[in-house]
C-alpha cells in the first residue's frame, strides 16, 4: 500500500490538471495495475472519458447564464430608457443622492464590527471543541446553528419585546443606560448584536469545515511536542491552517450585514439596504441601479478579501495535510 | 462542570490533549447566544403564550393567539411557506451538488477559486435588491419580458412559480458554497480503490460516493429550506400579498396593517415558524455527526 500511494498522486494529480498525454500515461499505469479485473475496464474507461467535459460545460454555461442574465438585464433597464434611448443618470445622480454615503458606511462599520465580532467568538470555541472537550461539541453546534432555524423576522419580534423592557420595567436601573447605548442612532450595537446571531451559523459551518479538512489533533501535538506555547499554536499554526475558512466566514457575514433589511428596517435604522428601499418608490430606475453597485460593491470587498485569505500557498496545503495521514 | 472534568480525568481510555479548561474558551460563544439569542426568543414565546391586560396589567397564560395562528388565512400562509421552502430547497439543491461537483472536478484553479468567490456574493444577494433585479429582468416591464414575449407564455413573475426562480437565484449559490468542502473531502483514493476493485462510476456514487455524502446533502437541504423559509424582504419587494407567506403575515401584523393587538399572533406566527424549522433540524443534526465520521 504505501509503494502505491505515490503512483496513485500522480494519477490523480494527471487526471485533475492535464489531459491528454498525461492521462494517456495514467490510464495505461491504471491498466497494468488491473489486469487481473478483466479486459472490460480499459474500454470503458476510454469511452467515458469525454463525457465529464462536456457535461461539465453544459452545466457550467447554463449555471452562468442563470446568474448573469439577471444582472445585464438589471444594468440595461437602468441605462435604457424606452423613447429616450442610452442615459446614465440613474448613477450620476445617485452619487450626490441624499443620505447614499452615510447608510454605505453605516453598514460597512456595522460589517466590520460583526465579523470581528463573530469570530472572537465562533474561533476559540471551535478549536476548543476539536482539541480539548468534544463533549461540547453538540452543545456548540447546537447553539450556533439554532440562528438557523429562527428567521431574522422572527427574531425581531423579540428584540422588539425585549428593547421594550428598557422603558418599561428598568429605567430606573443602569441598565437602562446601556439599552439606550446599544440603540445609538449613528451606531446601533444592538444591529451588531443580532446580526452576529444571524451570522454564526454560516461562520460556523465554514470554521468547522475548515477544521475538518485540518487534523487539528495531530498539528497541535506536533507543535507543542516541540515546545510551542498555546498563544504560538493558535495564532502561527491553526489560524494559518484556517485562513481559507476564515476569509469564508468573513465573506459570508460581509454579504449578509450588507443586504440585511428585515432586521434594521423593523428596528427603525437605516443602513444602506433600507436606504434602497427608502428610494425605490419615486426612482425605480436609481434603486436597480444602486441594487448592481451594491453587488459590485459586495463582490469587490470579496475578491480583496480572498486574495488576502485563500493565497495559492495554503490553497495547496490544505489537501497535502489531509492526504499526508493517509498511509 | 466540575462532573465532566473529574470523570475525563478519571477515564483512562480518552486521549487527552490538554488540560481540563478547554471548555472556558466556549463560554464567550455559549454566554452571547444565550444572552442575545436567548433572551429575545424567550420574550417572544413568553408572548405568545401569554395576554396581559393593559388595564389592569394582570398577565395570564393563554393558547389563545397560537390556536389563532393556526387558522384560517394564518394557517394557508404557513402551508404556502412550507410548500415553497420545501420545493424551492429541493430543486435549488440539486441543481447546487451538479454545478459545485462541476467546479470542483474541473482542472482550472481560476474557475474554481471564481465561482466559490461568486457563490459566496450572490448566496447573499438575497433580499431587496435580489427583488428589483428580478422586476427589472422579468418583471410586467422588464427587458427580458418584454424581449422574449414571456406575457404571453403565460409567464409571471408575482406568483409561485416566479417567486422559486427568483429564491433558486440565492440556493444554489447557498448550496454550492455548502457542499463543495464535502465534495472536496471525496478522496480520490476511494475513487481509485473502487476503481481498481472493477467498479463502475454509477457503483462507486451508489455505495460509496452518496451514502458518505448524503448527510452533507440533507444538511445543505435543510440550510436551503430555513433560508427559503425565513426569506421575507424578497418577497415582500415582489409578490405583496398575492403568494401566502408566513414572514409576509408576520410582518403585517406587526406593523399593525391587518388588526390592533395582533403583535401576539405574530410572535406565536414567529413560534410556529420555529417549530417547524426545529422538527427538520431535529433529524439533520444526528446525520451530521454521521458525516463527521468520514470527512473529517
Amino acid at each position: 500500500m504505501a509503494a502505491m500511494t505515490p503512483t496513485s498522486r500522480y494519477t490523480e494529480g494527471a487526471e485533475t490538471r492535464q489531459d491528454g498525454q498525461d492521462a494517456q500515461v495514467a490510464r495505461g499505469s491504471q491498466d497494468a495495475r488491473s489486469t487481473g479485473t478483466g479486459t472490460g475496464t480499459p474500454a470503458r474507461a476510454t469511452a467515458r472519458r469525454p463525457r465529464p467535459r462536456i457535461w461539465r460545460g453544459a452545466v457550467l454555461a447554463l449555471a452562468g447564464a442563470y446568474f448573469i442574465v439577471p444582472l445585464v438585464a438589471s444594468f440595461v433597464f437602468t441605462v435604457h430608457v424606452p423613447g429616450r434611448g442610452i442615459t446614465f443618470e440613474a448613477y450620476t445622480e445617485l452619487l450626490s443622492a441624499d443620505g447614499f454615503t452615510e447608510s454605505l458606511l453605516l453598514s460597512l462599520g456595522l460589517a466590520a464590527a460583526t465579523i470581528a465580532l463573530s469570530l472572537l467568538l465562533a474561533v476559540p470555541a471551535l478549536v476548543a471543541v476539536r482539541i480539548g472537550s468534544p463533549r461540547l461539541r453538540p452543545v456548540v453546534e447546537v447553539m450556533c446553528m439554532l440562528p438557523l432555524v429562527v428567521p431574522p423576522i422572527a427574531l425581531v419580534t423579540g428584540i422588539t419585546t425585549v428593547l421594550r423592557w428598557g422603558p418599561d420595567h428598568l429605567s430606573r436601573t443602569p441598565l437602562y443606560q446601556t439599552f439606550i447605548a446599544v440603540q445609538n442612532e449613528n451606531f446601533p450595537v444592538v444591529l451588531v448584536l443580532a446580526y452576529t446571531v444571524l451570522a454564526l451559523p454560516f461562520v460556523y459551518r465554514s470554521l468547522d469545515a475548515g477544521l475538518r479538512a485540518v487534523d487539528v489533533p495531530t498539528l497541535v501535538e506536533a507543535a507543542r511536542s516541540c515546545g510551542a506555547s498555546w498563544p504560538y499554536v493558535v495564532l502561527r499554526v491553526l489560524l494559518p491552517n484556517l485562513r481559507a475558512s476564515l476569509a469564508g466566514a468573513s465573506f459570508l457575514t460581509l454579504a449578509l450585514v450588507l443586504g440585511e433589511f428585515t432586521i434594521a428596517s423593523l428596528l427603525g435604522f437605516r443602513p444602506f439596504a433600507v436606504w434602497i428601499v427608502s428610494i425605490s418608490g419615486a426612482q425605480a430606475r436609481m434603486s436597480v441601479a444602486v441594487s448592481i453597485l451594491s453587488l459590485l460593491i459586495t463582490w469587490l470587498l470579496l475578491i480583496a478579501l480572498s486574495r488576502a485569505g485563500t493565497t495559492p500557498s495554503t490553497a495547496a496545503a490544505a489537501p497535502a495535510t489531509t492526504s499526508r495521514k493517509e498511509p | 462542570m466540575s462532573s465532566t472534568t473529574d470523570s475525563r480525568a478519571a477515564d483512562g481510555t480518552r486521549r487527552r490533549r490538554r488540560g481540563p479548561r478547554t471548555w472556558l474558551a466556549t463560554l464567550p460563544l455559549l454566554a452571547f447566544t444565550g444572552l442575545c439569542f436567548g433572551i429575545p426568543l424567550g420574550a417572544m414565546a413568553y408572548g405568545a403564550v401569554t395576554r396581559t391586560d393593559p388595564a389592569s396589567g394582570a398577565t395570564q397564560v393563554t393558547g389563545e393567539h397560537l390556536a389563532r395562528s393556526l387558522q384560517g388565512p394564518y394557517l394557508g400562509s404557513l402551508i404556502g411557506s412550507v410548500q415553497l421552502s420545501a420545493l424551492t430547497a429541493l430543486v435549488g439543491g440539486v441543481l447546487g451538488v451538479v454545478i459545485a461537483q462541476a467546479v470542483v472536478t474541473s482542472r482550472s484553479a481560476g474557475l474554481r477559486s471564481a465561482a466559490l468567490t461568486a457563490s459566496g456574493v450572490l448566496a447573499n444577494f438575497g433580499g431587496v435588491p435580489l427583488a428589483f433585479a428580478f422586476i427589472a429582468t422579468v418583471g410586467i416591464s422588464g427587458v427580458v419580458t418584454r424581449l422574449a414575449d414571456l406575457t404571453s407564455l403565460g409567464w409571471n413573475l408575482y406568483s409561485f412559480t416566479g417567486l422559486t426562480v427568483v429564491y433558486l437565484y440565492f440556493l444554489i449559490p447557498l448550496m454550492v458554497l455548502v457542499i463543495a468542502p464535502a465534495l472536496d473531502g471525496l478522496r480520490p483514493q476511494w475513487r481509485e480503490a473502487a476503481q481498481s476493485s472493477g467498479a463502475t462510476g454509477r457503483q462507486f456514487w451508489r455505495h460509496v460516493g452518496l451514502p458518505v455524502l448524503a448527510p452533507s446533502l440533507l444538511g445543505g437541504f435543510v440550510l436551503l429550506f430555513g433560508t427559503a423559509f425565513a426569506a421575507h424582504a424578497t418577497a415582500a419587494a415582489l409578490v405583496g400579498g398575492s403568494v401566502p407567506l408566513v414572514t409576509l403575515k408576520i410582518a403585517d401584523a406587526l406593523s399593525g396593517n391587518v388588526l390592533t393587538g395582533q403583535e401576539n399572533v405574530a410572535l406565536a406566527l414567529g413560534l410556529d415558524m420555529i417549530l417547524i424549522a426545529g422538527l427538520v433540524m431535529a433529524i439533520y443534526l444526528p446525520l451530521q455527526r454521521r458525516s463527521a465520521r468520514w470527512l473529517r
